[in-house]
């Protein structure tokens, strides 16, 4: 099932260096791309129907398009390098294996926004990925490739790394944004967006590393070979990253649309020690989980995710056996949002706190049936009702939990209230 | 979580030394601003002294030409940045879901155990310092743990005794 695409030299010794990656087509697409109108390029990419592969699949050139036109002010593009949402760890493999992908395909958005300074934004945990990366880059700019002249076109380019420092909420667009330009991450108020007012006031695109990286291969043979992998409307391949209680973990490429549960099967070796499945997690922690009946025709699509009510995300699938306790996963969860709320709206910074504080409860054996209904109640009073999705990003899938693990919950409240019963007695 | 709104008073002036001088004068060419320096001064500033200080935030701040209270504030809210010295080896445990699921628990207990240490806390000897933190995208490979800011994968107590027997 697997297919190598993206992650063709990732198994190449040493391509990450400048002269391997070259061996194997390493910027070797830069004469045909300056050879072609920016406005052609764009068409292309809108052609291949690439998806933002961050989390939201929006259309790439869909949203390059948006860019205003005849303004008198600077292009930005900013590369999302901050890979935080749980049970996501495909990013790094392009920026460590593949780096001069991602630099070629920087080139070539560039190219077509007409960007001549470029960000990649990383998260602040991957010291050695900010090396290899800073390597490359370098490497890059030593050869031409990167500078006044990229490969000796009139066209100047220069890519800068910003470093993160533990801030889950700078992969959010704006605060990314904000955090480039020197301030804590707390996400902007839409609109405008960035493509209209972003970093520094001006237009902005932000795009994930795997949506840069996925550029050099539509430029090199067409937005129709592109789509002869995946789905119509989720046309390409993808790095999925499969976690928890399976055989073997790890980082797969394959086409949009597989069955998920062949995915884990066959791929990823089936449920850890031949133990049953539980549930799955199919786009990464903040996605809606599913039942195996639910995932019965469940595929990797965002069309397919849509109809089943959950999301297709970062394609961070994390299988949980029949051992996992749902209550306590859901404590898990809601801990890390809540540590990783930004604070500026009260529904986020105190309404996971509550959603927290309850779950213990629960936990405690001190919770009743009511704090049950009160968890869903919470999650609708928070949701869509902040400047960010990040709430949204824990509600969405402990309302799930909730609603199709309940009878987990009602055991907990259950075993509680006998336990007091039993000390009442005696 | 330690107390991240306190900042140390050393006594002493700090600067920068030569090689992160020069590194602070390449970058800041890069950005339009000068206020887009302040993360990347406070990481060449850690990267130094391993910590970030009061003179320090009060360097940078005058270094860029900005308030103190920017810097403070950024220091403050990236909880990467250290702002007291931590432990010569400073080990990171990875808490969260897929971790979670792989058994980072026995990690924390061995290590609670071993350290004498909870998370959060430095060794009186300064040997070691200890934390929870969250996904550290090695999802595939957990539980993992991140030592002075190197990855090891798939962790289990064996691997972590003979991981111990090497830091100094
Ligand atoms: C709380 C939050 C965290 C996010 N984290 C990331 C991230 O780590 N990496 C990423 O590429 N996008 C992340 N996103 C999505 C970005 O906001 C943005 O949509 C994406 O980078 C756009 O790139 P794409 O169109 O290529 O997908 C996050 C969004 C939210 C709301
Ligand atoms: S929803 Fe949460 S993370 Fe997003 S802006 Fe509001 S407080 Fe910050
Ligand atoms: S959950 Fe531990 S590294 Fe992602």
């Amino acid at each position: 099932m697997e297919v190598k695409i993206l992650s063709a030299k990732f198994d190449i010794k040493d391509a990450h260096m400048l002269e391997v990656a070259k061996q194997h087509g390493a910027y070797s697409q830069l004469d045909k791309l300056f050879s072609m109108e920016p406005v052609a390029v764009i068409e292309e990419v809108k052609n291949s129907g690439l998806r933002g592969r961050g989390g939201a699949g929006f259309p790439a050139g869909l949203k390059w398009s948006f860019l205003p036109k005849g303004l008198n002010k600077p292009v930005y593009l900013t590369v999302n390098s901050d890979e935080s949402e749980p049970a996501t760890f495909k990013d790094r493999y392009i920026l460590v294996r593949d780096p001069h992908m991602m630099i070629e395909g920087i080139i070539i958005c560039c190219y077509a926004i007409g960007c001549h300074d470029a960000y990649i934004y990383i998260r602040g945990e991957y010291t050695s990925q900010v090396k290899a990366l800073q390597k490359a880059i370098d490497e890059a700019y030593a050869a031409g490739y990167l500078g006044e002249k990229v490969a000796g076109h009139d066209f100047k380019l220069d890519v800068t790394v910003h470093r993160g420092a533990g801030a889950y909420i700078c992969g959010e667009e704006t605060a990314l944004l904000e955090s480039i330009e020197g301030k804590k991450g707390q996400p902007r108020s839409k609109p405008p967006f960035p493509a209209v007012e972003g970093l520094y006031g001006c237009p902005t695109i932000i795009n994930n590393v795997q949506t840069i990286a996925s550029l050099p291969y539509i430029i090199e043979n067409g937005a129709a070979a592109y789509k002869q992998y995946g789905t119509e409307k989720s046309p390409g391949t993808h790095l999925f990253g499969i976690s928890g209680h399976v055989n073997k973990p790890g980082m797969y490429e394959l086409p949009l649309g597989l069955p998920i549960l062949d995915v884990i099967e066959k791929v990823a070796g089936g449920v850890l020690n031949g133990k049953k499945l539980k549930a799955i997690i199919p786009g990464g922690s903040s996605t809606p989980v599913q039942t195996p009946e639910d995932a019965k025709d469940l595929t990797l699509d965002y069309e397919s995710m849509a109809a089943h009510k959950t999301m297709f995300g970062s394609g961070g699938i994390v299988v949980l056996d029949e051992t996992v306790d749902i209550v306590k996963l859901v404590e898990n969860l809601a801990q890390f949002y809540h540590h990783e709320s930004c604070g500026q709206c009260t529904p986020c910074r105190e309404g996971l706190g509550w959603i927290l504080k309850i779950v213990k409860k629960i936990l405690r054996g001190d919770g009743t049936s009511a704090d049950i209904d009160l968890l869903v109640e919470l999650c609708d009073n928070i949701e869509m009702k902040t400047v960010c999705v990040l709430s949204a990003a824990c509600t969405m899938p402990v309302r799930s939990y909730l609603i199709k693990f309940r009878h987990e919950f009602e055991a907990y409240v259950k075993k509680g209230a006998s336990a007091q019963a039993n000390v009442k007695q005696g | 979580m330690s107390d991240r709104s306190k900042l140390i008073v050393t006594g002493k002036p700090f600067r920068f030394d030569q090689e992160r001088d020069a590194e602070f004068e390449r970058l800041v060419k890069r950005y339009p601003t000068r206020e887009s320096m302040i993360l990347p001064a406070l990481w060449l500033t850690q990267e130094q002294e391993g910590w970030i200080s009061a003179e320090a935030i009060a360097y940078i701040a005058d270094r860029i030409g900005t308030f103190a209270s920017q810097v403070f504030e950024c220091a403050t809210f990236y909880t990467m940045y250290n702002l007291h010295p931590m432990g010569r080896n400073h080990i990171c445990i990875c808490r969260t879901l897929s971790c979670w699921l792989r058994g980072k628990q026995e990690i924390v207990d061995y290590l609670k155990n071993e350290l004498g240490l909870k998370p959060g806390e430095i060794g009186a000897d300064g040997k070691f310092s200890l934390e929870e933190v969250e996904c550290l995208g090695h999802c595939g490979t957990a539980p993992v743990v991140q030592v002075n800011g190197e990855f090891h994968e798939s962790m289990d107590v064996d691997k972590l005794k003979s991981l111990l027997a090497t830091l100094k």
